[in-house]
């Protein structure tokens, strides 16, 4: 048992490295190591443009969508040179943010469905940063029941007619192509009736408005289409084989390991050993170091977890099922870590301005930021369901609406 | 990056898995746990028989001379089987004592017997409540003798010699503690059998009356010595918790697949499915912790005495949330006494107390990440 | 709002403590007031036999099970004169253990459901202590699920015959009567198929086992079946219409208003202000007081939670839903406080004798008792399932089996 790389991992490693060192933009390093939680935002720039060229950069140098084939933009690099990217990367990787949704899902399912032609058109700029892609999947109607949205697709000729409303896309607004889960059949099973398509995101008809957020932020859009045409040659997979297509996007999302997830605990570690209580530094309290104690175990249970799966890899195996808690624990515990750091801070702990508040109101904005992350990408339940049924081997919940259908189900509680 | 064990190593625990499956069904058990024995006697022959005993122990010495990575192998099983032997007490603390601080000729006595399952040995620590603490160290040493109560003492009753923690001294610092080995069937030690809510694992008063005592390291060691033996029984006694811990998931996962209620198993409730899912959180942040504490132990690294609390703790949790909820999801028959879920109940409990309770390695904890941070 | 009672209360309240004076067996007091978990057991003698002896007396003095009827052996008592009694009479109230379930279960079924013979043939006696009776409901396969139970009774002439098993039937080995709940068709939907009955325990073919529990106690049974022979004269309610009957059985179960429910945090506040750690007192120590601190507001807001439902009965209303959150609230208050007090004990926590620590092994044996709170008279899911579907009007979980006949169900899960 170590944590030494292999040979081969260690010249990647080094060659990664010296390249990074010698091309990254560290003007900005500082400020992303910084910003570890929610948004991550530069003060002197805009981010778009330095993330647009960092992720030009590398792929002109070959490593962007490290794992991709080469001929789509990638290098044809194994899971743990992917990985050990990501740890050389650090706080640069925090400006692909705006490209882990098309990198992780679109990429992907473009890669698993497209034609040829279109995989060789469409996945190099994706890789470079050149295009961004955005995934339309979620509705008002289907959060975690995705398969019952109803954003209407109708064949006429070779196109296809949209008209409905996606929710919580991210980067709507900045994204040049988007994949679009659709209803194309209304009158069958929910899940035998959708259509997955790629579509250019400015084509007439399609309307983004931001969501303003709990936290007060914008990170996520309201996308409403209006009889917008996509072409027949924009399909992914058979027509009402959607739901099949998109678990391929699906899977990926929630396969990102050595992708750390943030926990809030660095911060409050270093917090409590910076703040003075009325009986001296916030860390000697009795009470203080036991939650401290609780948290940091979890953050490092999920630290080791990552770094088996990370092994794994290393040895050109299936990494197990234990990533899958990742988010799960990450979620509620940066809520509980936000709502003790203002509990240490009194009432001052109500204070969210930068001047005010205590670490520049940090942990106020974790706070309001908190019930997104359990609820985004896979509520806690939905997490629980997939660990139960998929790990444990537990019997799935009891579906009502398996086989009614779509138009039949009911769509209000009472 | 090779963060797991080797095929060897996972090997060696498939071996141990099917020998505790053979040698200590629940049946075996019951039989400690009913008071019929104060120890599983043949299992213990078996387990040193099968080189378990020793697996750490240098061939030098009688052992099988592998290291700690494969004593947390074992570890895991032992814990997995609930196994009714005086193993944490003689291998993790005992024999740890003895290679941290053992003299030549008594590793070769002590560990030697160890290894071929001849003697059991135990740490006497604590002298009532309370946690770790050089100050809570009141049993004397003088001439050579020791005179003073040790309570609780793991296997204290059981036990053919004992690692004492004693006092030598009146400074207030760590300094005024020494260990000395005590061979207990020379007299001058009376034992007595305590009740605790794990009667499978026996626990001990043990008097000394101007015990004859040698040193054990150096005097004024005493402290430090300890320090390093509770970490090392900290990592290797998570590991036994791990494998409770997924004993105890396995057995409420196979219940709520088996058992039907209102026309389905059980296990399709959202209620009971969430319960077991957030069971198998626990247990795999435990395990992912005890694997750093086996590297730190392994390699004795620096990260020691921070991943050794940081298992503890993890651990510790792990086998309490998953024995009392193993339970909530059986129900009734989970509350009889026919069932073995009381069994990992009761093991999560003590083992949750024995080195020093959760709160004590909170504090630990924290205080070794605060001396790394500031270092 | 005040917590004072109206005129007529507090003469009630005068006459009742005047009494009790003068007749309560005052030599058990100190002995009654010690015992606060688990069974309670007195040195020297049966708990049954005092137990019998006390509620002769109250009985003979109109004070036994107050608000039933004077004809059935009651006093014809409001609500809160019922409460009022039991805030006086209370240590001795621990010595009626043996009659709650006769009392609280048994009598109200026999009163809504038997002929008016048998109610003052068997009432009076049930009231008086003189005759104990058990309830005879779950069994090996339908614990949570009541209505999955087994226990067949076949109609021969006049007579029913008796086969099959029950279990946790708590005081079983010493009960003169029992509710008895069995399957009279297979054959219909599971809840359409049950009757109940009143037994002789003693009849021919019934016999009793106790249940070793888990914390090395004996205080359930298991009663075997075997041919027992019941007079139809014995039915109570319908043939087939048992789960209503039962329904009223359930119901006064889970509505036992005033009578307080053990959470441990008396024990265990007073236990950390009296314990030495290496540090100093317990309740000093940051860490044990933020713990303390949460339990003391849980077992505050049970406190005033009834005291709300009091408070209702006084005014003749009826008291609302909030009182359902008792048990699932203490249950497992019991097991973290049981838990974190061994914790204070450190190393020596695990030791359960007597006079090892100075509370006699109490929260050891709390521990141990703990799992069965969550379990017992519903498991917490049951009440959560309760409260969401009772009070906040919540679906029920999907019924797979409420149309299938009972011989149809599955009985294993693989």
């Amino acid at each position: 048992m170590n944590f030494d790389d292999t040979p081969q991992e260690a010249a990647f490693r080094a060659e990664a490295r010296a390249w990074i060192q010698a091309n990254a933009p560290k003007q900005y390093e500082e400020e992303l190591r910084k910003s570890s939680l929610g948004r991550t935002v530069l003060k002197g720039a805009n981010i778009l443009e330095v993330a647009k060229a960092w992720q030009k950069k590398k792929a002109d140098a070959g490593w962007a969508c490290l794992h991709w084939p080469k001929e789509y933009g990638g290098r044809g690099a194994s899971p743990i040179e992917r990985v050990i990217w990501q740890q050389e990367e650090g706080p640069f990787g925090k400006l692909s943010g705006m490209f882990i949704i098309g990198h992780g899902m679109c990429g992907p399912t473009m890669m698993a469905f497209a034609g040829e032609e279109q995989k060789r058109k469409c996945l190099p700029p994706l890789a470079s940063g050149e295009k961004i892609w955005c995934q339309l999947f979620s509705e008002p109607a289907g959060g975690s029941d995705v398969a019952g949205l109803r954003t209407r697709a109708e064949r006429r000729g070779d196109e296809w007619i949209i008209n409905g409303q996606k929710i919580w896309t991210s980067g709507a607004h900045y994204s040049d192509y988007g994949i679009l889960l659709t209803r194309t059949d209304p009158t069958v099973p929910k899940h035998k009736g959708l259509t997955m398509f790629f579509l250019d995101m400015k084509s007439p008809g399609v309307e983004v408005r931001p969501i303003k957020q709990a936290s007060g932020q914008s990170d996520f859009n309201e996308v409403y289409f209006t009889d917008v045409v996509i072409p027949d040659s924009q399909r992914l997979g058979a027509v009402n084989d959607g739901w099949n297509v998109s678990l391929t996007t699906l899977m990926n999302e929630r396969m990102s390991i050595g992708a750390g997830v943030a926990t809030g605990f660095p911060e409050l570690f270093e917090f409590c050993n910076n703040l003075m209580l009325g009986d001296g530094p916030a860390i000697e309290d009795r009470s203080v170091r036991s939650k401290l104690a609780n948290y940091a175990v979890k953050a490092s249970g999920l630290r080791y977890t990552s770094m088996r799966a990370i092994s794994a890899l290393s040895k050109g195996e299936r990494p197990g099922p234990e990533n899958s808690i990742g988010k799960l624990v990450a979620g509620s515990m940066v809520q509980e870590v936000a709502m003790y750091a203002l509990d240490l801070q009194g009432a001052a702990g109500v204070l969210s301005g930068p001047d005010d508040a205590e670490v520049a109101g940090k942990f106020q904005a974790m706070l309001l930021r908190a019930p997104g992350t359990r609820v985004e990408g896979g509520t806690d339940e939905i997490m629980r369901n997939i660990i139960a049924e998929r790990v444990l081997g537990l019997p799935g919940d009891i579906r009502v609406d398996k086989d009614v259908p779509f138009n039949q189900i009911p769509t209000k509680g009472r | 990056m090779n963060f797991d064990f080797s095929d060897e190593q996972k090997q060696m625990r498939d071996e141990a898995r099917k020998f505790l499956t053979e040698q200590c069904p629940p049946k075996a058990v019951r039989e400690v746990l009913d008071g019929k024995a104060p120890y599983d006697k043949a299992l213990w022959k078996g387990l040193a028989e099968m080189g378990f005993l020793g697996v750490a122990i240098p061939e030098e010495f009688g052992g099988a001379g592998a290291g700690h990575l494969e004593l947390c192998v074992i570890a895991e099983e032992m814990g997995r089987a609930n196994a009714p032997v005086p193993f944490s007490s003689t291998v993790y603390l005992a024999a740890e004592a003895l290679l941290l601080a053992g003299s030549e000729a008594q590793k070769q006595k002590w560990l030697r017997k160890i290894a071929s399952g001849e003697a059991i040995g135990t740490l006497a620590l604590f002298e009532g409540k309370g946690n770790p603490s050089p100050k809570a160290i009141k049993l004397q040493a003088s001439g050579g003798t020791l005179t003073g109560v040790k309570k609780p003492v793991p296997d204290g009753a059981i036990a053919d010699f004992a690692v004492v923690a004693a006092r030598t001294g009146s400074t207030g610092r760590d300094s005024d503690i020494s260990l000395f080995l005590v061979d207990l069937k020379t007299g001058g030690v009376e034992a007595k059998s305590l009740t605790n809510v794990d009667p499978t694992r026996g626990q001990a008063e043990l008097t000394f009356n101007n015990a004859k005592a040698e040193p054990l390291g150096a005097a004024g060691d005493g402290w430090s010595i300890l320090t390093q033996v509770l970490d090392r029984a900290a990592v290797l006694l998570a590991f036994e918790q791990v494998g409770g811990s997924d004993r105890a998931l396995e057995m409420g996962r196979d219940y709520a697949l088996d058992r039907i209620a209102f026309g389905r198993p059980i296990g399709s409730f959202q209620a009971v499915k969430h319960m077991l899912a957030d069971m198998y959180v626990s247990a795999t942040l435990a395990r992912s912790n005890c694997y750093y504490g086996a590297w730190a132990l392994s390699t004795n690294a620096a990260e020691l005495p921070e991943a050794a609390a940081a298992a503890r703790i993890s651990a510790t949790q792990a086998f309490q949330h998953c024995s009392k909820n193993n339970i909530q999801v059986h129900g009734g028959m989970g509350f009889t006494w026919e069932f073995d879920c009381h069994m990992y109940y009761r093991r999560a409990n003590a083992t949750a107390l024995t080195l020093g309770s959760l709160s004590y390695w909170e504090d630990q904890l924290i205080d070794r990440m605060r001396k790394k941070n500031a270092a | 709002m005040n917590f004072d009672d109206t005129p007529q209360e507090a003469e009630f309240r005068a006459t009742a403590r005047k009494w009790i004076d003068a007749n309560a067996p005052k030599q058990y007091e100190a002995e009654l007031s010690k015992s606060s978990l688990g069974r309670i057991r007195l040195e020297k003698e049966e708990i049954v036999d005092v137990g019998k002896a006390w509620q002769k007396k109250k009985a003979e003095g109109g004070w036994a099970c107050l608000h039933w009827p004077k004809e059935y052996g009651g006093r014809g008592a409001s609500p809160i004169e019922k409460v009022i009694w039991q805030q006086e009479e209370g240590v001795y109230g621990k010595l009626t253990q043996p009659f709650q379930i006769g009392e609280g279960m048994c009598g109200p079924t026999v009163m809504a459901f038997g002929s008016e013979e048998h109610k003052r043939h068997y009432l009076p006696k049930l009231a008086s202590g003189e005759h104990i009776w058990c309830q005879l409901f779950s069994e090996p396969a339908g614990g949570s699920d009541v209505a999955g139970l087994r226990t067949r009774a076949e109609k021969n002439g006049d007579n029913w015959i008796v086969n099959g098993q029950k279990i946790w039937t708590s005081g079983a080995h010493y009960s003169d009567y029992g509710l008895l709940i069995t399957r009279t068709d297979p054959n219909v939907p599971k809840h359409k198929g049950l009757t109940m009955f009143f037994l002789d325990m003693k009849s021919k073919g019934v016999e009793i086992r106790p249940i070793k529990q888990a914390n090395g106690m004996q205080e359930f049974n298991e009663v075997y079946f075997t041919d027992v022979v019941i007079p139809d004269s014995q039915r109570l309610g319908a043939v087939g219409d048992g789960w209503n009957v039962s329904l009223t059985t359930l119901m006064n179960e889970r509505m036992s208003i005033g009578s307080r429910l053990a959470t441990g945090f008396p024990e265990m506040f007073e236990f950390c202000s009296n314990l030495m750690t290496d540090d100093g007192l317990a309740i000093d120590d940051p860490a044990t007081r933020s713990k303390l601190a949460s339990w003391a507001v849980k077992a505050s807001g049970l406190k005033y939670t009834s005291y709300r439902a009091i408070s209702s009965l006084s005014k003749g209303e009826r008291p609302g839903p909030e009182n359902s959150i008792g048990k699932l609230v203490s249950g497992s208050m019991l097991q973290d406080i049981a838990t974190y007090a061994m914790d204070l004990q450190g190393a020596a926590g695990v030791l359960t004798g007597a006079d090892e620590e100075a509370v006699h092994g109490q929260f050891q044996q709390m521990l141990l008792s703990s799992p069965s709170m969550r379990i017992a008279g519903g498991t917490d899911e049951i009440l959560r399932n309760i409260i969401a579907e009772r009070v906040l009007g919540l679906p029920g979980d999907i019924r797979v089996d409420k149309d299938v006949p009972f011989n149809k169900i599955p009985t294993k899960g693989r």
